[in-house]
């Protein structure tokens, strides 16, 4: 009992919750509760009459908490959040309970026991909600100026637009031109745009705008400060300092090829080459089609090299996605150049999704073979006097073997990577098994990352081809753009604090942060630990170091989740 | 019937978790949860806390390896649970009230078994060893 005045909704979900819970006794149990001043059950809780009604509520039992049970918290946190505030209530008095995907589809064959359930989460939501304190969001100034890091197609594309809305860019290239990849893989697919064409577009557009620095050969160093105003160092070519005051940093230091091993299915043996290696071949234009001086009257695809490894093998499992489009593509270049070269493509899987189809069809009109080995029996490739050999067993032909004698055989190697620990080291920024940058969620926050104001875009953050890189640097250019314009951001004030009362500067959750969020300040006569929460995640990494359970994150306090376990262990009347 | 608590993860197993329930599996109807914002931030006093409290066990169903917050938080989630089963044996309870599995965000499937497992672990643990004859 805590005196305070909470209200709960209990929502139907139209049948989704209240097919397998009893809401009506859910309700009538937790209005008997301590604390709880009044329970409503509504049909649909989120619709703009429940919402009205729960306002209502709000201001006539002049509540200080709401709880709803309804569906996950990742749904709706933020409508009942701004419910609240309509109502002239903290937001962050407000508890989401979870009684639908963790409660109603999950027990669809026991009524009585879900209905228990329900009453038990409700509760504990209360319980919840009844130490919750009113918190303000944390506002911070944010500057119009970002660092876009890497000038491949990505990192081009979201400095222009980055431009476009105002916001000064400084672009940090550490090659010694900007570009990237593209420029050297001629025709592009879908729609044989010429790469070098395509990037110096973009690079002229770049060096005509005011507010967009180059820096070539260059790279950053180090990076301070926080989301609106991070300061950054970078070295340039001739190995001066520059340092600038940004409010966000953009990330687009792309892939490197994989490069297979000396033997990797004949790599290192004449006529054995990696996709790059044939583009760059198809790209300078000789004709007829030759390589070191020899005709190429054939040509054997090796598909999925350095991609789609067993876990066993390597970090690489996963697909790269542009190469069967890519090869594909190129397919129809040689077929265009001279109709009469024989193609063969051992492939593992065709994916060339969506309009990419269109790719593979024309390939194989053209002429193309397809032959579909497994990963447990690829083919091999050798060379007897001077030939390629190329044995692979086709699955499609229940396993038999076929023989080729192919001129060239090119390896489809896939997208790894950049050596960059430097700059994630810089930016602490977190990366994921594959290697790549890795974002908060890869489908609902796909250009995001732990570090406040950072963006990863393009093949930085995992393989994509052009038009899925420009499109994820728009994305990063969105955000960043949303975080400036408008000159300050709130935050979430779900951050560590310290109980200044049971603290005693044992820097045990200084030692535990990883993020330097936490300094010794003077209180009275004695030094205890203040967390900034600017730096502070809130992931809580300091709370189980701490010796007096001192600190704790807000919302997720000691008091909270002892009194939530409380609840739950009681049994439901 | 055995009630287990789960901790889970604001960001990621807790969407696994989602799932299970979008997806119409079910499981044990002991099984409750309470989403934290990283397992690395459980408290190990507050799994003692449920043991005491009537849960049976307690399960963390972590971010493993797909942390977005820390790349050791496997390392510290994991001196979490130590830390909680021998607070446990420290009060007599048996340390095998506790267990930590990784949980992705689409892992619907494993965690079920998971509950389903550790459910029939619990059970077994609540049965007296028969007196020795
Ligand atoms: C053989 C091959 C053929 C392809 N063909 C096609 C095709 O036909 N169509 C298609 O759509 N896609 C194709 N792709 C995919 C395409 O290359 C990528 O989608 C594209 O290059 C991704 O652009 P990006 O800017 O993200 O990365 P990148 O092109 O890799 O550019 C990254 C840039 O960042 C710089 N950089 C890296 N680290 C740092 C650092 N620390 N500091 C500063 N700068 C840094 C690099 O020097 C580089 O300039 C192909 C890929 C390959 C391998
Ligand atoms: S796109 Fe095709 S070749 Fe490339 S890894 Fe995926 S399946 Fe293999
Ligand atoms: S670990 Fe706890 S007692 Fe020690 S300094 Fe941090 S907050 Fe204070």
């Amino acid at each position: 009992m805590t005196g305070r005045r909470i209200g709960v909704v209990v929502c139907q979900c139209g049948g989704n919750i209240s097919d397998y819970v009893d809401t009506e006794k859910v309700r009538e149990t937790i209005e008997k509760d301590a604390d709880v001043v009044s329970a409503q059950v509504q049909m649909f809780a989120c619709s703009d009459a429940a919402q009205q009604d729960a306002i209502r509520e709000i201001r006539e039992k002049k509540l200080d908490g709401v709880v709803v049970c309804s569906c996950s918290p990742k749904l709706h946190t933020a409508t009942f959040r701004a419910m609240a505030e309509r109502a002239g209530l903290n937001p962050y008095q407000y508890t989401q309970v979870n009684i639908r995907e963790q409660d109603s589809w999950a027990h669809t064959h026991d009524r009585g026991g879900a209905t228990q359930k329900a009453i038990h989460l409700a509760r504990a939501g209360v319980a919840r909600t009844a130490l919750s304190e009113p918190l303000e969001k944390i506002r911070v100034e944010t500057l119009p100026a970002v660092v876009v890091v890497g000038g491949g197609v990505a990192g081009l594309r979201a400095a222009l637009e980055l431009s476009e809305m105002g916001i000064s860019v400084h672009l940090v290239e550490r090659a010694e031109e900007l570009g990237g990849h593209v420029a050297r893989w001629g025709n592009l697919f879908p729609n044989d745009k010429v790469g070098r064409e395509l990037v110096h577009g973009l690079i002229s557009a770049v060096r005509a705008r005011e507010n967009i620095a180059v820096y070539l050969g260059a790279e950053l160093l180090e990076k301070s400060g926080r989301l609106g105003a991070f300061q950054v160092k970078l070295r340039t070519r001739s190995k001066e300092t520059v340092e600038l005051t940004v409010g966000s940093i953009v990330v687009a230091t792309g892939f490197e090829p994989y490069a297979p091993q000396a033997g990797e299915f004949g790599y290192g043996l004449p006529g054995v080459v990696t996709l790059p290696e044939f583009k760059e071949l198809l790209a300078t234009g000789a004709r007829p089609l030759a390589y070191q001086g020899r005709p190429v009257r054939s040509i054997a695809y090796v598909y999925c090299v350095g991609s789609r490894e067993s876990p066993d093998r390597s970090g690489r499992t996963y697909c790269s996605r542009y190469c069967c489009s890519a090869t594909s593509h190129i397919a129809t270049v040689v077929n265009g150049l001279d109709p009469s070269v024989r193609q063969y493509h051992l492939f593992r899987d065709i994916r060339t999704y969506g309009r990419y189809e269109a790719l593979y069809e024309k390939a194989l009109r053209g002429g193309s073979v397809y032959l579909r080995y497994s990963e447990e029996d690829p083919p091999s490739v050798t060379s007897s006097d001077g030939q390629l050999v190329v044995k692979v067993k086709d699955r499609l032909l229940a396993g038999e073997e076929v023989e080729l004698r192919p001129d060239l055989v090119v390896l489809v190697t896939g997208m790894t990577p950049r050596e960059n620990s430097e700059l994630t080291q810089a930016l602490k920024l977190p990366v994921g098994k594959d290697g790549f940058f890795r974002e908060v969620h890869v489908k609902l926050r796909p250009v995001e990352t732990v570090m406040d104001g950072i963006f990863i875009v393009g093949a930085a953050q995992g393989p994509k081809n052009v038009a899925e890189s420009v499109a994820s640097a728009l994305a990063g250019v969105s955000k960043a753009g949303a975080l400036l314009m408008k000159g300050y951001v709130n935050l979430d004030p779900l951050v560590a604090a310290v109980d200044p009362n049971l603290c005693l500067w044992c820097e045990e959750c200084l030692k535990a942060c990883p993020y330097g969020a936490v300094r010794p300040v003077e209180a009275g006569d004695k030094q205890i630990a203040e967390v900034s929460s600017l730096l502070c995640k809130g992931e809580g990494a300091c709370v189980p170091a701490c010796p007096k359970q001192a600190i704790s994150v807000r919302g997720y306090t000691n008091e909270q989740v002892t009194a939530m376990i409380d609840a739950l262990a009681q049994e439901a009347a | 019937m055995t009630r287990i608590l789960v901790f889970s993860t604001n960001a990621i197993s807790d969407m696994g978790i989602d799932l299970a329930g979008s997806s119409h599996v079910d499981y044990p109807v002991g099984v409750e949860t309470i989403a934290v914002p990283c397992s690395s931030g459980i408290n190990p006093a507050w799994i003692v806390h449920a043991v005491k409290s009537g849960f049976d066990g307690v399960f963390v169903a972590a971010d493993g390896p797909e942390c977005s917050y820390l790349n050791d938080c496997v390392a510290r989630t994991g001196k979490v649970i130590e830390r909680a089963q021998a607070l446990l044996k420290e009060d007599g309870l048996d340390p095998a009230r506790v267990k930590t599995a990784a949980i992705c965000s689409v892992c619907s499937e494993p965690f079920v078994n998971h509950m389903k497992q550790f459910s029939r672990a619990l059970e077994a643990l609540a049965i007296p060893p028969a007196a020795p004859a």
